[in-house]
């Protein structure tokens, strides 16, 4: 056996109800050595990882952590052993401090030094190149600076064994590189790392060896010098994909919207957006590209009629027929009959848009409320878009009753979409449509704003993934800080400057 | 206002705080735990009337019974009762996973239904309202400190006027003042409330501190049933629901804190000022205020002024809504159960 060897999975699987996550894998992991982990949605590879973690507990299978047989039976055994795992949703207390996030559930003492602790972190943030203020509370750090709080949690504890759930799905392209610096950082230092997630580019880059799940099962491992997106992909999907999107260019564009001076100050009276300025066209799709909360909801939501705009900033709306309204101040159910629609997708999926424990028939509903005079609703329209959404789309449910927080991501974020699309909008805006989908469903989703675009609907979309943006989009409207920081030509413009963009004002860097 | 009044005024304000101090003092350490115990009342009822029943069965046909035994058995009995209810409350939302809030509503309405039970059986054993007798219990809870009680002057009347629960209280609100802001522990206690997800992954034995959270958190709430029963009432029992209403003001003092125990301490006081407020205000006060609002009689004010430690109340649940620093708001999880694998 190879005295690299960190970990060893042998015939590991877990169920959960009639569910099979994970179908007896076996894998190795090595030291020094950056291992990616790649599968579609629901193929088991953060089941799995959690499994080592300590988090659930395996039906069966046996771990084999330095060459010995191990039970993990919790996280608390997982840091014995010297396992850590940097999940997607991070695992922070926010109104504590760094330092006391990192001492959580550390043995020792009765009373704690914070002294000492902060001491102690700001000298492995050195070693690695970290920027991390110990005593700095949780809620006032960005998403980057959170999930470098994550690691060095974790490395304070001293593992070597290091797993991060897609850890790059929050983060901009430079924040990206320099994470990816301190991971190679750590593998110089003889490091296990396993990397989890479902871009392809982050693999190619990064990692020594790929391995490939499909649904619960492990499918192979291919050392990355030989492996091309082609390669990859088939694997990870089990069949042959296109991964171009077909991109139009805009017939005959017309002006729909015209934003002015738009301002917003949020639910904590801070200013979200600060003198926003742009148009929007009816057959084209203009994308938003931003850190994360930049102000993309706001935007959003101020369109659609749910935010208050401050005095001096107007939305106007140019309607097919010629006529002219401005928006401002009408209710949020007339903005809707203008055919101004929003599917705005949550990290959590379900909180905006959709009620949980209502079937797909209810949630269409839900928007039909004040049709018809009757006092009693019309169950049957409701109904039949619901069933044509299903068919169209191709939503896997049970019935068109079952409660949609049962199906898959994919499928719920296809029953928002689909409803918001079945309406015939004028302008569709879709904030995160494919949050958390994977390569196959994504395409999906972006087929159906393209078709929608060739229609001549103006669709504004809020994407995470720059890659995709890029060749989704037609303009590019950048945010930053609030602040609108150019509007792009999505054919022309490279990543790097839409990255670099998202986090410097050009007006700024003029100045300076 | 002569001076003898406002004395008699505050030292009524410490009694009756001390009972809401406990009260919210063990409520905070069950809401740090993420768990929202409404059972309040209902844990306080269980204190009293373990205490009572406890040193009345000790006392009742013993010629002559030792104060300080009688008070020992007193404090265990209350302690066991108060900490099966909040055992009990554990196993519904922590192990069954029930809805906290109609769990913590329930436990009010059986540990009042168990308390006045059994405490409408002592009355009957005793022979009628005003007759149980758990004299020497009740002295040595009312008890005073024999030097600094006598010969400080005014001092004395201010600051040592009180049976030692006074004292006990306060020392409790320090401690586990203490024991969030300082321990190991009391940082785990907190991010099980905060994010149980997060502490477990952190290795933190969630189950565990919410069951030991809660369960002493609710013995200390019995201490305030035994403080009402044993020194407040001296020693008898109300069917009034008196402890029902400390009760609830006992949960509206934990939010009035911030989850801060140390500031339960002067909270408490805050509110048995308010309290009080009817007995104590000046006649010539009155008769002023009651030719403004246009009633005949200045002693109908009183009626006015007892709602002031409610209106008070209101008025601060308006400002703590409105607090915006996420340091003082309440632990996240609060409510929530815990379940790991739920997904």
């Amino acid at each position: 056996m190879d005295d690299r060897s960190a970990v060893r999975m042998e015939n590991v699987s877990k169920r959960f109800g009639s569910i099979i996550a994970n179908d007896h894998v076996s894998m190795n992991i090595n030291y020094g050595e950056i291992l990616s982990v790649l599968g579609e949605n629901g193929s088991g590879k953060t089941t799995l990882m959690n499994m080592l973690a300590g988090i659930y507990y395996p039906d069966e299978g046996y771990f084999y952590v330095n060459g010995k047989e191990v039970t993990i039976k919790s996280p608390h055994d997982a840091y014995k052993l010297g396992i850590g795992m940097i999940h997607q949703h991070f695992k922070l207390i926010d109104v504590f401090t760094a330092a006391e996030n990192i001492i959580l559930g550390i043995e020792g003492s009765r009373t704690y030094d914070l002294k000492e602790v902060n001491k102690r972190v700001r000298e492995i943030a050195e070693q690695y190149g970290f920027d991390i203020d110990p005593e700095q509370k949780v809620y006032d750090m960005s998403v980057a600076q959170k999930q470098t709080l994550e690691i060095v949690k974790i490395l304070y504890r001293g593992a070597n064994i290091l797993i991060l759930d897609e850890p790059t799905a929050v983060l901009t392209p430079q924040e990206t590189s320099r994470l990816f610096k301190i991971l190679r950082a750590m593998r110089a230092d003889g490091k296990a790392i396993v990397l989890i997630t479902h871009k392809l580019n982050e693999v190619l880059e990064l990692s020594d060896r790929v391995t490939i799940m499909r649904k619960g099962q492990y499918i192979t491992t291919i050392p990355t010098p030989v492996a091309t997106e082609q390669i990859l992909t088939e694997a990870m999907v089990g069949e042959k994909v296109t991964l171009d999107i077909d991109r139009p260019m805009p017939v005959n564009p017309v002006k729909r919207l015209e934003i002015r001076n738009l301002t917003v100050y949020n639910d904590e009276q801070f200013k979200a957006l600060d003198n926003v300025s742009f148009d929007v066209y009816g057959g084209e799709i203009l994308g938003i590209a931003g850190i994360s909360g930049s102000g993309q909801k706001e935007l959003l939501e101020a369109i659609a009629g749910l935010q208050r705009i401050e005095e001096g900033g107007s939305i106007t709306y140019y309607d097919p027929d010629g006529n002219v309204r401005e928006l401002t101040g009408v209710s949020v159910r007339d903005i809707r009959n203008l055919g101004i629609h929003l599917s705005f997708v949550p990290e959590d999926r379900l909180g905006m848009g959709l009620v949980a424990s209502m079937g797909m028939t209810e949630n269409m509903m839900l928007k039909e409320y004040d049709r018809g005079r009757s006092p009693f609703v019309n169950r049957s329209a409701s109904e039949k878009v619901a069933d044509e959404v299903q068919k169209e789309l191709d939503v896997v449910t049970p019935s068109l009753d079952t409660p949609v927080r049962k199906l898959s991501g994919g499928n719920v974020q296809k029953v928002l979409v689909g409803r918001e699309i079945a309406a015939e909008p004028i302008i569709l805006m879709t904030a995160y449509a494919v949050r958390g989908l994977d390569i196959n469903k994504s395409y999906t989703i972006y087929n159906l704003l393209t078709e929608q675009k060739k229609k001549g609907v103006a669709v504004i979309y809020v994407g995470e993934d720059l890659d995709v943006l890029l060749a989704l989009a037609d303009r590019i409207l950048v945010l930053c800080g609030g602040k609108e920081n150019g509007v792009l030509d999505a054919r022309s413009v490279t990543k790097e400057e839409v990255g670099r963009r998202m986090t410097n004002l050009v007006s700024e860097e003029k100045a300076s | 206002m002569s001076l003898t009044s406002l004395l008699a005024w505050l030292n009524a304000a410490v009694t009756f705080g001390t009972i809401i101090m406990l009260g919210s003092v063990g409520e905070i350490l069950t809401e740090k735990s993420g768990n929202l115990n409404l059972g309040v009342p209902g844990i306080m009822y269980l204190g009293a009337i373990g205490a009572l029943a406890g040193a009345f069965f000790y006392e009742n046909g013993n010629p002559a019974p030792n104060a300080v035994i009688s008070l020992i058995i007193s404090i265990v009995c209350a302690l066991i009762a108060s900490g099966l209810g909040g055992l009990l409350y554990c196993f519904m939302t922590v192990t069954l996973r029930a809805n906290q809030n109609v769990t913590g509503l329930t436990l009010t309405i059986f540990g009042s239904g168990v308390a006045n039970f059994f405490g409408g059986s002592l009355v009957k054993l005793s022979g009628g309202v005003g007759q149980i007798s758990v004299a020497a219990a009740s002295s040595a809870y009312r008890a005073q400190i024999p030097f600094l009680s006598q010969k400080l002057g005014i001092i004395s009347t201010i600051f040592f006027n009180y049976g030692f629960l006074t004292y006990i209280a306060i020392l409790i609100a320090v401690a586990a003042g203490f024991y969030l802001k300082k321990t190991r522990s009391g940082l785990n206690l907190r991010a099980v409330g905060e994010n149980p997800a997060t502490a477990d992954a952190a290795g933190i034995n969630v189950t565990k501190y919410k069951y030991l959270a809660t369960t002493i958190g609710a013995m200390i709430e019995g201490l305030g049933g035994v403080y009402y029963v044993m020194d407040y009432i001296k020693g008898t029992w109300d069917t009034g629901g008196g402890i029902e209403a400390l009760g609830w003001l006992a949960v509206a003092l934990v939010i009035f804190t911030s989850w801060k125990p140390i500031s339960a301490i002067w909270g408490s006081f805050v509110f048995g000022i308010c309290y009080w407020v009817y007995l104590y205000i000046p006649g010539s006060i009155s008769a002023v205020l009651a030719k403004a609002v246009g009633t005949p009689n200045p002693s109908h004010m009183q009626n006015l002024y007892r709602m002031i430690p409610y209106i008070v109340t209101i008025i601060i649940l308006i400002l703590v809504s409105k607090r915006k620093r996420r340091d003082s708001q309440n632990p996240q999880s609060l409510g929530i159960s815990y379940f790991r694998e739920e997904r």
